[in-house]
């Protein structure tokens, strides 16, 4: 599907141009070549090494692990030697099957909440004067500029029993004993909600704000409640923004290791955590290398729909 | 003009920035709070910041930090721009699908994933973790960003300008220079302070890629949160968040700058 948009032609009434235009056959050959040859490096191949690695033997050295192929030639000399242990461990051992569940439902619920919130800010936002939404825009982007870690970390002194939250609370004489967050789901969340919101709040503007609000206005003259009219306008036509939103989100939640380490306590069962402890603590490289094989493989059509989405709105873009 | 902006759209403004902004504004307060309590105040005092200079680890963290920041950002600069006009200026190359896909995916890969492959990359070909590994690890991902920066930039931009330069004569590489480069120069500032933010900030892909000697300020950070909550970290998050700051403030001044000189130019360049 992103082949089809891709080689789509460019829709417009601009002249037909030759390929690349002002710059020469040479430069424009290294123009693509350089950042194409840094990603296939530095980013396709360790993929493929990651793979590899899956299928090797755990040894207790440096490396930790006995090579499977050294070079093409030995490729088919060895094909017999590649090991299935790592996964069939995976497979296994409950705690794996349990984090990815786990993983996938806790990035899925959080993702439901951010949308949940994230909507009406942007909805707000996208019906702002037009004067003040640059202001506005300005305001959610400028959080993503702190760091990730310190807005976790800056959640700790809140939601902890003697925290600022528990503190407020029992102040107003809303709760009696300090509320249990920290350390718990809730607290991952909170995390997840906070950390991802503009993420959300972005591409949702984006969609909301290019909405024609007559048609709203039409619906309301021919006597449609302002709510059915939401669900059967406004939401169908900010659906791009919400797919896009949702996996912008998503993806990265499922495989997040900041939040329920910082957040989650010692007992949660997320995947990227489980993938960060195989590594650091156990040292076996081997099997979190077939962990991230199969977080890689859950998320490739999350990752898939993200990708159909860019192409597309860079399609339209042109 | 919008009698539609109701009280409930701007409730929901309201609370969701104060949602965004308080735990900020709560960790910066805290961090000039005289007890070592971090969530009961005890009056002002700026001890923890005094402290943090006279720490050694601390300081040594933060220049590796800075430095890994600087060279990654530019590097990435220069990568990302060339990705983003080969996305852009051309529609059709061999490979182009999954050149994109290269470009887009590491925006949402788990950093996991991304920290451990380029570790494994990094014993397969026999490089040393530590300052190098980092850096080439910052440049991979944050190129991919000023890519998207960039190119979004360069859709709006209208190709008639190089055109009109190339009919007056100019060559293609002095028309990218003197027209192009010039036009989508904010986006490509932009893009460096993107870069740098996202180095300065990264915790997971700089512990897998980093070595003995090449500990950044977020895994010091990260350490020392493990031990507990304490004022002397927000401190330190107090100063990486006023240095980011400063810097966007002082990229949008730039930007606003260099918009008010080219209408002033267009101005100039209409009354002829």
């Amino acid at each position: 599907m992103a082949d089809a948009a891709i080689s789509a032609p460019a829709t417009g009434t601009a002249p037909p141009r030759v390929e690349g235009g002002l710059i020469p056959a040479i430069t424009s050959r290294l123009v693509i070549a350089i950042p194409y040859l840094w990603l296939l490096f530095f980013f396709l191949i360790p993929f493929f090494i990651v793979f590899k690695i899956s299928l090797s033997q755990t040894a207790i050295a440096m490396p930790p692990y006995v090579p499977v192929v050294n070079g093409i030639s030995d490729l088919f000399s060895k094909i017999g030697e590649f090991s299935l242990d790592n996964y069939i461990w995976l497979t296994d051992d409950p705690l794996y099957y349990r984090a990815y569940i786990r993983s996938v439902i806790i990035a899925g619920v959080a993702t439901f909440l951010t949308l949940l919130i994230g909507y009406p800010i942007a909805y707000g936002m996208a019906r702002a004067p037009t004067t003040i939404r640059p202001t506005l825009l300005m305001l959610v982007i400028l959080p993503f500029w702190t760091s990730f870690l310190i807005r976790v970390y800056a959640w700790i002194g809140i939601l902890k029993p003697e925290g600022l939250l528990n503190q407020f609370l029992m102040s107003l004489n809303i709760i009696d004993s300090p509320l249990i967050i920290l350390n718990t789901d809730w607290a991952i969340y909170i995390g997840i909600v906070y950390s991802y919101l503009p993420f959300m709040v972005l591409p949702l503007y984006s969609s909301l704000e290019k909405m024609d609000y007559t048609l709203i206005e039409a619906a309301n003259d021919l006597g449609c409640p302002p709510l059915s009219a939401f669900w059967k306008i406004t939401f169908p036509l900010s659906l791009p923004g919400v797919v896009a939103g949702c996996m912008l989100v998503f993806i990265p939640a499922v495989g997040e290791f900041v939040i329920p380490d910082l957040l989650g306590g010692s007992e949660t069962l997320m995947i990227g955590k489980t993938l960060w402890n195989e590594f650091n603590n156990n040292r076996d490289w081997p099997v979190s290398s077939a962990v991230a094989v199969i977080l890689l493989l859950l998320l490739v059509v999350p990752i898939m729909i993200f990708q159909h989405y860019q192409a597309k709105a860079q399609e339209e873009g042109r | 003009m919008n009698p539609t902006w109701s009280r409930f759209n701007i409730a929901s403004i309201v609370l969701g920035f104060a949602f965004l902004y308080l735990p900020i504004v709560i960790l910066i307060i805290f961090s000039f709070n005289a007890s070592k309590l971090v969530t009961v105040w005890g009056g002002f005092s700026t001890q923890w910041y005094s402290s943090l200079f006279r720490n050694q680890s601390f300081l040594d963290a933060a220049w590796v930090t800075i430095r890994v920041g600087v060279i990654s950002a530019t590097v990435a600069t220069v990568l990302g721009t060339l990705a983003a006009l080969a996305l852009t200026r051309y529609t059709r190359f061999r490979g182009r699908v999954l050149f994109s896909g290269m470009v887009f995916a590491p925006l949402v890969m788990p950093e996991v994933i991304t920290g451990l492959s380029l570790l494994l990359l990094f014993v397969a070909i026999g490089l040393d973790r530590g300052f190098f590994t980092v850096t080439l690890a910052h440049i991979t991902f944050s190129m991919c960003f000023v890519a998207v920066v960039v190119q979004s930039r360069l859709m709006t931009f209208d190709r008639s300008l190089e055109e009109a330069a190339m009919d007056l004569g100019a060559t293609p590489v002095t028309t990218f220079f003197s027209v192009t480069l010039p036009v989508i120069l904010p986006a490509i500032v932009s893009g460096w302070m993107l870069a740098f933010t996202l180095s300065l900030d990264d915790l997971v892909i700089a512990s897998f890629t980093s070595g003995p000697g090449a500990t950044t300020l977020p895994m010091k950070i990260y350490s020392q949160v493990r031990l507990g909550v304490t004022p002397e970290i927000n401190a330190a998050c107090t100063l990486l968040i006023g240095v980011v700051a400063l810097g966007v403030v002082a990229a949008s001044i730039v930007n606003k700058r260099r918009e008010v000189q080219r209408r002033l130019d267009e101005q100039a360049a209409q009354r002829g």
